[in-house]
C-alpha cells in the first residue's frame, strides 16, 4: 500500500461528513440526532462535520421508516453523495419500520431502497449510540468494505 | 530572477509555507469557535485529514463547456491567493515593484468573482441565491476595503508594498487599517457576514454542487485567503525592526491574534440579514471614501 493509500484510509476515519435525511421519522431520532451536534457532545473531536449539501457529504444518517413520499428523494440523495460512502440507519424505524409496519403509507425498510452499513437500533437511540454507528461507518470506508449501492443509484 | 530570489519567492512566504499556514489558521478559526462554546474542538490535524479525504473522493463528471468552468473556478481561485501571499511584504527585503499594491488589490477580489460564477456555473438554485447574496455583499465591502487601501497609500504616496510596508504609523493609516480589519469578515464569508454561504439556510451556498477534489481546493482557497488577508493587515500594522527573525515573530504574532479575534467574533454573533449588511457597509464606506478623497487632497495641497 503506498503513502497516499495509506494517508488516504486514515483522513478518511478522523473526517467523516455527515448529511442528515429525515424518510419520514416521528422527529424522536432527530431530536438525538441534534444533540449529538451540541456542545455536550462534541463530535467534532472525531472529526464529524455536519454538511449542508449531501455532495460533500462522506456518510449518510437516514432516520424514519420511509414513508412513499420520502422514497424517491432518498434514493436520488444517496446518488448525489460521492464515493466512498457509507449509511447509517438510526432508530428502529429504518431497521424495521417499527410500529409503521404494515402501514399503508410506508415502503420501508431502509434496506429495501439503498445498502445499510450500520443500524443503530433504539427507539429513539442515545446520542453516544448515534456516536459511536458514525464512528463505526468511519472506520469502514477507511478499510473500504462499505457496501456499494447500484449503478442506476451513483449516476444519479 | 535569480536563484537566491526564486526560493526565496517559493519558500517565503510562498507554496511550502503558505498551504501548512492556510491548516493551520483553519485549525486555529475552529479550535477558537469551539471554546467560545466550551467544547475541546478539533484535534490539530483536521484540515489537513479533511483535504486529503476530498481528494480521494469522486467528482461528479459534467461534460462540456460546464465541466472545464466548473473545474477552473477553484484553481483560479488558489492560483490568484498564492499569488496575493507571494506580494506580501513579510520580511523586509528589495522585491516588490512600483504598483504592486494594485495587482494585490485585483488578485484579492478573485475568489470572489470565481464564488459568484462558480453559483451560477452550476446551476442549483441554492448556488444561484448564495452568488447573488456573494455578489451584493462583495460590491460592498469593496468599496470599504479600496477605499482603505487608497487611504493608506495616499498617506504614504506610494503604491509598491513594501515602501508601505515600511512607512510610519500615521492616523490615516490607523483608520484604514480598522477598516480593513472590518472588511475581513464579509471577504472570507464569516459571521455575522456568513449570508452567501448560509449553512443549512441555503443548503451550501455557491459550492452546494461542488465535491471531492473541486471542493478541496475551495476549502484550500479560503485557508489561503485567511493567510493573505491577515497578512496584509499584519504587514501593514508591524514596524519593521530590520531583523528577519524579530520581523517574523511579530508578523506571525499579530496575524495569529487578528484570527483569534476574528474567530472570535464569529463564534459569539449571529448571521444579520442582506439589507443590514448592506447599510453597514454603505455607511461605512462613504465615510471611509470621503476619508480617502480628503487625505489625497490634503496631501496633495502640502506638495
Amino acid at each position: 500500500m503506498n503513502l497516499f493509500k495509506r494517508l488516504l484510509c486514515t483522513a478518511r476515519r478522523k473526517s467523516p461528513w455527515i448529511f442528515h435525511l429525515n424518510s419520514g421519522s416521528c422527529n424522536g431520532c432527530d431530536i438525538e440526532f441534534l444533540t449529538c451536534l451540541s456542545p455536550r457532545y462534541d463530535v467534532e473531536q472525531l472529526g464529524i462535520h455536519l454538511e449542508g449539501s449531501p455532495k460533500h457529504a462522506d456518510i449518510l444518517c437516514v432516520t424514519g421508516p420511509v414513508t412513499k413520499n420520502a422514497a424517491e428523494a432518498l434514493r436520488t440523495v444517496y446518488g448525489q453523495v460521492s464515493h466512498p460512502k457509507a449509511v447509517v440507519a438510526i432508530g428502529s424505524c429504518p431497521a424495521t419500520c417499527n410500529v409503521f409496519a404494515d402501514s399503508p403509507s410506508i415502503d420501508g425498510p431502509l434496506n429495501k431502497h439503498i445498502p445499510v452499513d450500520v443500524f443503530v437500533p433504539g427507539c429513539p437511540p442515545r446520542p453516544d449510540a448515534i456516536i459511536e454507528g458514525i464512528a463505526r461507518a468511519a472506520q469502514i470506508l477507511a478499510e473500504g468494505k462499505a457496501t456499494v449501492g447500484t449503478e442506476e443509484d451513483s449516476s444519479l | 530572477m535569480n536563484l537566491n530570489h526564486l526560493l526565496r519567492e517559493l519558500f517565503l512566504p510562498g507554496l511550502l509555507v503558505a498551504l501548512p499556514v492556510a491548516w493551520f489558521i483553519l485549525w486555529i478559526e475552529r479550535k477558537v469557535t469551539a471554546m467560545v462554546q466550551q467544547r475541546i474542538g478539533p484535534p490539530f490535524m483536521q484540515p489537513f485529514w479533511d483535504f486529503v479525504k476530498l481528494l480521494g473522493k469522486d467528482v461528479p463528471s459534467r461534460p462540456g463547456l460546464d465541466g472545464a468552468l466548473t473545474r477552473l473556478w477553484p484553481i483560479l481561485s488558489v492560483g490568484s491567493m498564492l499569488g496575493a501571499i507571494s506580494l506580501l511584504p513579510v520580511a523586509p527585503r528589495t522585491s516588490g515593484f512600483a504598483g504592486d499594491l494594485i495587482l494585490l488589490i485585483a488578485l484579492l477580489e478573485m475568489p470572489s468573482i470565481c464564488l459568484v460564477l462558480a453559483g451560477f456555473t452550476s446551476r442549483s438554485l441554492f448556488g444561484q441565491i448564495g452568488s447573488a447574496r456573494e455578489a451584493v455583499s462583495s460590491v460592498c465591502y469593496s468599496l470599504v476595503f479600496m477605499a482603505a487601501l487608497v487611504t493608506i497609500a495616499a498617506s504614504q504616496h506610494t503604491f509598491c508594498l513594501p515602501d508601505l510596508a515600511s512607512g510610519a504609523i500615521t492616523p490615516m493609516r490607523c483608520l484604514g487599517i480598522i477598516a480593513i480589519v472590518i472588511c475581513i469578515p464579509a471577504k472570507l464569508h464569516m459571521n455575522p457576514f456568513s449570508m452567501p454561504n448560509a449553512e443549512q439556510e441555503i443548503y451550501a451556498g455557491p459550492l452546494t454542487e461542488y465535491a471531492g477534489a473541486e471542493l478541496a481546493l475551495w476549502e484550500l482557497a479560503h485557508g489561503l485567503e485567511w493567510v493573505a488577508m491577515t497578512g496584509l493587515v499584519a504587514s501593514l500594522v508591524i514596524p519593521q525592526t530590520g531583523s528577519l527573525g524579530l520581523d517574523l515573530l511579530l508578523f506571525s504574532g499579530v496575524a495569529l491574534g487578528l484570527v483569534v479575534l476574528l474567530a472570535g467574533t464569529a463564534a459569539a454573533t449571529a448571521r444579520i440579514t442582506m439589507d443590514i449588511s448592506v447599510r453597514f457597509y454603505a455607511r461605512f464606506g462613504l465615510l471611509m471614501a470621503i476619508l480617502a478623497l480628503a487625505s489625497g487632497l490634503l496631501t496633495r495641497l502640502k506638495h
